[in-house]
């Protein structure tokens, strides 16, 4: 392996430098030294920052840690589980992020050593950073509605990591006979990709409507409001009336637990007992932020909006679906303005500058049908220790846009994921 | 041991500089743009900014801006710019390849 092969001549050199310093050499034999930066995660945040880096300068050590050799995007997922495109068009590996000159290690990290800057790998490497950065995404909290564990997650899947979950998601639609009964359970915010569970619920009821039009859809929600609502309503009424149906939080949606046996949800107001059961659960930062000491008390990371360092553990980095970002929300879009943002960051503190104040984008769509597209944009910047909305920018597309609107967005939401994974992994 | 290896690091950094990172900062902004415009081949129906006459960049933010140019998603994001930011992106973006 040829992660292996560098680390060991980098502990190597290391060693050697170490030697020569207590031999009292001059310092200057320093100064050709590139700071070293590790990424960890490897999805539109971390590796987009890692590539961004070595852009900046091909001179910086930057090492991306990432356990998977293949990357499957959650945004366009539920276009697999609608059945409308292939898992394959998900998934990009890392040889060009390799072939861009950072070094990528295919492990777990495990550990975070913040006073002594290392990172702690599954087979026991331990990787020295200048600067750390944490992109690891979220993990699903298999804690937090009674009965749903890893175990129901195989009978009532959650899809929100995109993979194997998807495609059990897909099978289970495609099993089930005309007439079947759908619940969708939408956590509390703040989780990942806030308009995805009605984009899914959208895009199951196109393939419902399609191969089994007798079948029903159900939301059962956390919240009583949620992202690109009034689009999304207006959607459900022109497109698939009486099919989908959304329960609020104040409507008693909100599940509290789950019977994986009978594929049931249980809210405060009645039992669901679902053909095919998609529960999405509350989720936190990935785990390695709160091993790093960089998550608080609700499971993200606070972080200072202009270099994205965490507010808890210094020299570390959090950015896309772990970070709190005020007003952005978490989605690909924004992860990877971020991770670009705090690219320049993390170069301009290397170099011993003070980075400037970021202007941040997010555009997300969303897919009511394959040819009916609608999107939320925000502008943001740095404001009270937040990342906030700059007032009078950003919005939902228009409520009474015509069709030929819908389907100009649903083409620019193809040619977004083009370019976005183009840039991130090609 | 440790906290020798931590002073190598730190003599290292504070001797790292980088005079060319000044020089091709990109605004504030304007890196965030190539989430949808391609930086590579356009082959989409979203133009390719990388290279593009910094006026007409401009010009078409202030379009977007005050309404007098159509859009889908650039009206939302134009407004979140003042004139002069958006010039400074298209100064930028007109410079890279």
């Amino acid at each position: 392996m040829g992660i292996h092969h560098r680390i060991s001549r980098r502990d190597f050199c290391r060693t050697g430098a170490a030697a020569v310093a207590t031999a009292a050499l001059p310092l200057p034999a320093f100064a050709q030294v590139a700071p070293r930066v590790v990424v960890i995660g490897g999805g539109f945040g971390g590796a987009s920052c890692a590539r961004t880096l070595k852009q900046i300068d091909p001179k910086l050590q930057v090492t991306l840690v990432e356990q998977s050799k293949t990357f499957t995007a959650c945004p366009f997922s539920n276009n697999v589980i609608a059945g409308l495109r292939g898992i394959e068009a998900q998934q990009f590996g890392y040889d060009k992020v390799a072939a861009s000159g950072v070094t990528v290690a295919a492990q777990a990290a495990t550990a975070v050593d913040a006073t002594a800057r290392t990172v702690g790998l599954a087979d026991g490497i331990s990787l020295p950073y200048d600067r750390l950065v944490l992109s690891p995404g979220v993990d699903l909290r298999f804690d937090a509605l009674q009965g749903y564990d890893e175990a129901a997650a195989a009978k009532m899947p959650h899809a929100w990591k995109a993979g194997e979950q998807t495609l059990l998601l897909r099978k289970q639609l495609e099993a089930m006979e005309d007439g079947g009964l759908v619940v969708i359970a939408a956590p509390a915010n703040p989780y990942r990709c806030p308009p995805g569970p009605y984009e899914r619920a959208c895009l199951i009821a196109y393939y419902l409507k399609t191969k089994k039009p007798r079948s029903k859809l159900i939301i059962l929600d956390a919240k009583d409001t949620f992202s690109k609502q009034r689009l999304f309503q207006n959607a459900w009424k022109e497109l698939y009336p009486d099919m989908v149906e959304w329960v609020s939080l104040s409507q008693g949606g909100k599940v509290n637990a789950v019977d994986p046996a009978t594929n049931t949800l249980i809210t405060d107001f009645g039992n669901h007992t679902a053909k095919v059961a998609n529960v999405i659960p509350p989720q936190r930062a990935g785990r390695i932020a709160m091993i790093a000491g960089a998550a608080d008390n609700t499971g993200w990371c606070a972080i200072d909006p202009v270099t994205f360092e965490s507010k808890s553990a210094p020299n570390i980095h959090v950015i896309g679906d772990a970070c709190i970002a005020g007003g952005m929300p978490k989605s690909a879009f924004s992860a990877n303005a971020q991770a670009k943002a705090c690219a320049r960051a993390i170069a301009t503190l290397l170099s011993g500058g003070s980075p400037a104040a970021p202007k941040l984008i997010n555009t997300c769509y969303s897919l009511a049908a394959p040819d009916y597209g609608i999107s939320v944009a925000g502008v943001y910047q740095p404001k009270n220790g937040l990342l906030a909305d700059v007032e009078g920018a950003g919005g939902v597309s228009p409520a009474d846009a015509p069709r030929d609107f819908r389907a100009r967005e649903a083409e620019y939401a193809q040619n977004w994921f083009a370019t976005i994974t183009a840039e991130v992994f090609g | 041991m440790k906290a020798l290896r931590v002073a190598i690091a730190a003599a290292a950094v504070t001797a790292w500089h980088q005079p060319l990172l000044a020089a091709s900062d990109p605004p504030p902004g304007a890196v965030s743009c190539s989430g949808c415009h391609s930086t590579g081949t356009a082959s989409s129906s979203i133009p390719r900014l990388y290279g593009r006459d910094a006026g007409d960049t401009a010009k078409a933010m202030a379009g977007f801006r005050d309404g007098s140019l159509p859009a889908t998603v650039m009206n939302r994001i134009a407004k979140g710019f003042t004139d002069e930011e958006s010039r400074a992106i298209a100064a930028w973006l007109a410079a890279q390849k």
